[in-house]
């Protein structure tokens, strides 16, 4: 998962905030298994400010360090539109990033049912070229290709259940 | 660019007061393999049956090679059905009381051959499908994917120009449902029949060149990222 891209997400919605709500977000949302350090969150900042994706809005000085406010710039909602809108590479394990990716989609009012259609088309693109490199493949190479077609019909199963819940996912999102 | 085979504009179909199309559009290309995919219940059977005249649209267009289905009698319609569509089913619907080459003759002797010379020509389908060996046996005495590769060489052997599979692997484990993919894909191939494959199995769309997809009565089709 791109935490850049997913802290672009979380300022595009709530608008200018600290690292530290960023990063309270980020766990409330997305951090179940792995919470984010205040590290990641301060150099990925960092970065994206370099980048141009964020600005300060403001800093605020307190009886420690100072904290600085961020807003995202419009390079940054370019970027994360971009993000959104381009399928991932299908592979194994990529629920957490399709999950990311269709909450924010919601969160930010976009399209989250196109995203989901445009992923599922980039995977039944992979499975319909490693089903043609099955057919003349030796057995073992078949059975390469098998494990991951199985890997893929997984994810696409998952992608066709989240479009049938995706009202009753923003609702909840929303709420 | 190359004409559609089939074509079907503004589908509409109701049941009992219920959408099962609600404003569905297809076309496909001779030799082109197009998967039906969505939710149980979506249409998809439906708009397989009514893009092989098998149940009229309540509104909108379906035209073979130019001609509007709706415009033909039902003897023509019949016709087109026995003679330029195949049909492969979930279960393979084969006659029980008839042997395997009797089954794939049927359709021959349905078009006037006689049952001699239908017979023999149905021989190199089963060939083809690799099912020679239970020409002579009833389906009751094969296993369930030889019955279905019968039900291939069946709606193969009037070399149809569209074959229409409704889950044709739906009843099949893994192994057998890819060999039949295998084998039908490929014959319709060197036939240049077009297929209309409905599934709800990613892995038995894989055998197409594209996808559409129904929901809620429409479709939509999903082109590939390339």
């Amino acid at each position: 998962m791109t935490i850049g891209h997913t802290l672009l997400g979380l300022l595009e919605e709530a608008g200018p905030r600290h690292g530290y709500d960023l990063k309270r977000a980020f766990d409330q949302r997305f951090g179940h298994d792995r919470p984010l350090h205040y590290g990641q969150v301060y150099s990925t900042m960092s970065r994206l400010l370099k980048n141009g994706l964020v600005e300060v809005d403001g800093i605020e000085a307190g009886g420690g360090p100072e904290r600085k406010r961020y807003a995202i710039t419009d390079a940054g909602i370019t970027d994360v539109a971009g993000w959104l809108t381009t399928p991932e590479k299908p592979e194994p394990y990529l629920s957490s990033t399709l999950y990311t990716k269709v909450v924010l989609a919601l969160l930010t009012g976009r399209d989250a049912a196109e995203l989901l259609d445009t992923q599922r088309a980039e995977h039944l693109r992979l499975m319909r070229e490693l089903t043609k490199r099955k057919r003349s493949g030796e057995l073992a190479d078949q059975l390469i290709c098998d494990h991951a077609l199985f890997h893929l019909e997984a994810d696409l199963r998952w992608l066709e259940l989240t479009t049938a819940r995706l009202d009753k996912l923003a609702a909840e999102v929303r709420a | 660019m190359t004409t559609s085979l089939l074509t079907a504009t503004g589908l509409r179909k109701i049941y009992s007061g219920t959408p099962a199309l609600d404003g569905a559009d297809f076309a496909i290309r001779a030799g082109e393999t197009v998967a039906v995919m969505g939710p149980s219940g979506s249409g998809k059977s439906t708009l397989l049956h009514c893009l092989a005249g098998i149940v009229p649209p309540d509104e909108g267009t379906i035209t073979y090679e130019g001609r509007e289905l709706s415009a033909m009698s039902d003897g023509e319609r019949s016709a087109l059905r026995r003679s330029r569509f195949g049909f492969v089913f979930q279960f393979g619907q084969l006659v029980p009381e008839l042997t395997c080459v009797e089954n794939v003759a049927l359709p021959l002797r349905l078009t006037g051959l006689g049952r001699r010379e239908a017979e023999r020509a149905a021989r190199p389908w089963l060939e083809r499908l690799e099912v020679d060996d239970v020409a002579h046996h009833r389906p009751g005495e094969i296993s369930g994917g030889q019955g279905q590769r019968v039900a291939v060489a069946r709606a193969l052997a009037t070399t149809p120009r569209v074959i229409f599979a409704d889950e044709p692997t739906g009843a099949l484990d893994s192994l057998n449902g890819e060999r039949v993919m295998e084998l039908l894909t490929a014959a319709a191939r060197e036939t240049s029949a077009a297929v209309v494959l409905v599934t709800h199995e990613a892995r038995v769309a894989a055998y197409a060149d594209r996808e559409i997809v129904v929901r809620d009565g429409r479709t939509r089709s999903l082109e590939p990222a390339s």
